[in-house]
């Protein structure tokens, strides 16, 4: 597969590693901030290959982990109204709220589809015009600008059935408060890849300005991430913090300039709440009041039950950098896929999750 | 943080195209990329053709990882 | 006769007589089903398998083959995996009212394809029909009974350090081919699912073998699922290199696509065999010459260390933990 399988070429992977063991001399702590990169690193094995004075920690991008539980709670209650077709991607459908998950929410009668684009959640607002079709809408500024186009393109075709709840989140703001919080010293960042295709590189400049730590936009090839590796040591080394672009295939420095006026048109920023974190400001993104009607927030009314937040889970600390899954009392034990306490453990890309998957002593 | 992965563009129809990896093919929506032409490679993400791929910079990374020393070269 | 089937051709009279003298009997014909007496009747002796599945895949037509012939070749296949020659199957059909006779005669003759492939008698059955919206369309279970030869002794447990592992062919092929065609997803692959009945090619392997230790077919969580509980099972390491192992370009494009890892999807028409390292070879040449080996692969090695541990070299030379599938495979978009 073309811009695939060149990104995995063994022989040019030891290239790099040589590389990164030889202009290691101090020891340097870096942050892979998506789970798509935890997932990468642990899956190719990369820890295996760094210097011991390389420590590399799991940070808080992984969407579905960092949904609060009133958010999934809204979900469950959307799904259980009459009349209703709930749309949602596969990661969503296990993650546990504070008394269901959506899997249950189906198992009990709820009519819920998983669909791989929110583009077939139009389809399947069109196919069903009697019915309510609500798309739960989670993701970074990845998956944003596409949820801003569905409803561009259902105000375009008159599908007023079709509704999203917006969960979606911004990555330099939780950024930010992570290293406000001044819970881990951190040497280098390792930035998702993919969000930048959208915001492009400039978003990232206040994390060496303010906070003296480098940063550089990675792919999710391992030859992308031992590239990145090597260009954050080389940073560090020379003392000179600033944000550069490892993945320039695949991002330019001013991102996809078109998606981004997709999302300003739909979306405007609102304060969001990160579980494990709490409420940030400006840090969301909700519809704007021009396409309220697409809104599920606004057009439909829910009630829904006290939040309750799972005991002992350890999910906040992981997500902050501040624990492992290795700390929590609860991992591999009582926390495990098949009944997972919280959201790192169930979601494909959650820290905890991968530790368990891909062999915590290994990678 | 997102899975997004790179595909061909095979043909277009309005705002939609057919892409195609590793003989897959699948309709995706352009509506994030409408300077996409068919022949392009583009990243997928959920649907939605979210950039194009500058395939110059790939070879450029390319040539960067071929440039660096050989292991047996350091000893 | 209507164009579908209705509950009355569930209910045990006339029409019920219909739905198997005039669907079912030509297809199986046999002197022991011909006779349509409550049970089969017949004589056996030596070690025998007997065997029980299942199946209820949605949708029940995919590229390369559709529930029928997933019904027949699982359970053969079952028997196989212990060294049972398969001899004679049942099928039991829940039929949701409202099936086309159409979508039923396909289902039907694939069924007696897979069996006359296999040399297998399908001798007794069942059909019921039940109220629409209580079947996906159609539900199918098989038992299957075979007889094992003397001196065959095939068990997860079996597997031995030295011992080297075998896949028969390319995996994922059926788990993609299904997953296309799921409401929601809809891409279109150039591939089939590889459901085929193997009870041939075991007896060939064990004609050139008699170290063959262990044997499964990855169905359901795939190739990590099955090595995992062998590696469990027989309490061993099991180290295996992802370079060896064979999946095509279509798969791969598919699961990258999809965020899964080929590892964990299901397969219908692939073994994977544990062999006792010197006779490792020759029951490779032998796999290939069938149609199902023909990509034969040794992909792995038995260790005595990490006890109940799956182990996976990568492309980069790293090793990794592979786990069993917890849940089910569903699709991600991160």
């Amino acid at each position: 597969m073309k811009f695939i399988d060149e990104f995995r070429n063994a022989e040019l992977g030891q290239r790099l590693v040589t590389k990164i063991r030889q202009s290691s001399t101090k020891p340097v702590r870096l942050m892979e901030f998506c789970g798509g990169h935890t997932v990468a690193i642990l899956k190719h094995g990369i820890r295996q290959l760094l210097p011991p004075i390389v420590e590399m920690l799991s940070g808080p991008g992984c969407p579905v982990c960092v949904t609060a539980n009133d958010d999934l709670d809204k979900a469950i209650a959307l799904a259980r109204l009459p009349n209703t077709i709930i749309t949602t991607f596969g990661d969503m459908m296990k993650v546990p709220g504070s008394y269901s998950s959506l899997q249950e929410a189906k198992a009990e009668g709820a009519n819920i589809k998983i669909v791989y684009s929110v583009q077939d959640a139009l389809t399947i607002a069109q196919d069903n015009p009697q019915k309510s079709v609500i798309f739960v809408g989670i993701g970074f500024e990845t998956t944003s600008p596409t949820i801003a186009a569905s409803i561009l393109e259902a105000e375009q075709k008159s599908i007023k059935n079709f509704h999203t709840l917006s969960l979606l989140k911004l990555c330099p703001p939780v950024m930010k408060a992570l290293l406000d919080l001044g819970e881990i010293r951190l040497n280098g960042i390792v930035c998702p890849g993919h969000v930048s295709a959208i915001i492009g590189s400039h978003p990232y400049e206040f994390i060496p300005e303010e906070y003296k730590i480098a940063c550089v936009i990675s792919g999710f090839e391992p030859l992308d991430i031992l590239l990145t590796i090597a260009m954050l040591i080389e940073q560090v080394e020379k003392g000179r913090p600033k944000v550069e672009i490892a993945y320039p295939r695949g991002v330019k420095p001013e991102g996809n300039t078109h998606a981004l006026k997709l999302m300003d048109k739909v979306f405007e920023v609102s304060n969001a709440n990160w579980r494990g974190i709490g409420v940030i400001s400006k840090s969301g993104l909700k519809i704007r009041k021009e396409y309220e009607h697409f809104d599920a927030e606004k057009v439909f009314s829910i009630t829904t039950a006290p939040i309750r937040e799972p005991k002992g889970c350890l999910c906040g600390e992981i997500l902050r950098g501040v624990k492992t899954p290795l700390d929590c009392k609860l991992f591999h034990k009582i926390c495990i896929p098949e009944h997972p306490v919280g959201p790192c453990m169930v979601s494909s890309e959650g820290t905890c999750a991968a530790y368990f998957h891909y062999g915590v002593n290994y990678g | 943080m997102c899975l997004a992965v790179p595909v061909r563009i095979v043909s277009i129809g309005g705002t939609n195209a057919q892409v195609e990896i590793g003989g897959v093919r699948r309709q995706i929506s352009l509506w994030l990329t409408p300077e996409a032409k068919v022949g392009d490679y583009v990243l997928l993400h959920t649907g939605y053709a979210i950039n194009v791929i500058d395939e110059a910079e790939a070879k450029q990374t390319l040539q960067l990882f071929e440039e660096m020393t050989k292991l047996d070269e350091v000893y | 006769m209507g164009e579908t089937i209705l509950l009355a051709h569930g209910s045990g009279g006339k029409l019920s007589h219909d739905l198997i003298e005039k669907n079912f009997l030509p297809l199986f014909s046999n002197p022991m089903l011909n006779k349509l007496d409550d049970s089969a009747v017949f004589e056996l002796s030596g070690q025998m398998a007997f065997t029980t599945d299942s199946y209820v895949v949605n949708p029940i037509f995919f590229p390369g083959g559709d529930i029928g012939r997933l019904a027949v070749c699982g359970t053969i296949n079952d028997l196989a995996m212990n060294g049972a020659t398969p001899l004679f199957l049942s099928i039991s059909l829940i039929i949701e009212e409202g099936l086309s006779w159409e979508e039923l005669r396909i289902v039907a003759n694939s069924m007696k394809d897979a069996a006359q492939e296999a040399d297998v008698k399908i001798v007794t059955g069942d059909t019921k029909v039940v109220n629409r919206g209580n079947a996906d369309k159609l539900f199918i279970t098989s038992s299957g009974l075979g007889v094992i030869p003397p001196g065959v002794n095939i068990s997860g447990a079996n597997a031995r350090p030295g011992d080297k592992v075998i896949i028969s062919g390319t995996i994922g092929d059926h788990g993609i081919a299904v997953m296309s065609q799921r409401e929601g997803l809809k891409f279109s692959v150039p591939i089939e699912s590889d459901c085929a009945p193997l009870n041939k090619l075991v007896a060939e392997m064990l004609e050139v073998s008699s170290q063959i230790h262990c044997l499964r077919d990855p169905t359901r969580g795939g190739l990590a699922t099955t090595l995992n509980e062998f590696a469990k099972q027989s309490k061993v390491g099991i180290q295996i290199e992802e370079e060896k192992i064979p999946v095509c370009d279509a798969v791969r494009a598919a699961c990258e696509l999809l965020g899964f890892d080929p590892l964990y999807v299901a397969n219908e028409g692939k073994l994977v065999a544990i062999v006792a390292p010197e006779d490792a070879e020759q029951v490779l040449d032998k796999m290939k010459q069938n149609r199902y080996g023909s990509s034969a692969s040794i992909i792995g090695t038995v260790n005595a260390e990490p006890k109940g541990k799956l182990i996976m070299k990568t492309r980069l030379g790293t090793s990794r933990i592979v786990d069993m599938l917890t849940g089910e495979l569903l699709p991600r978009i991160c």
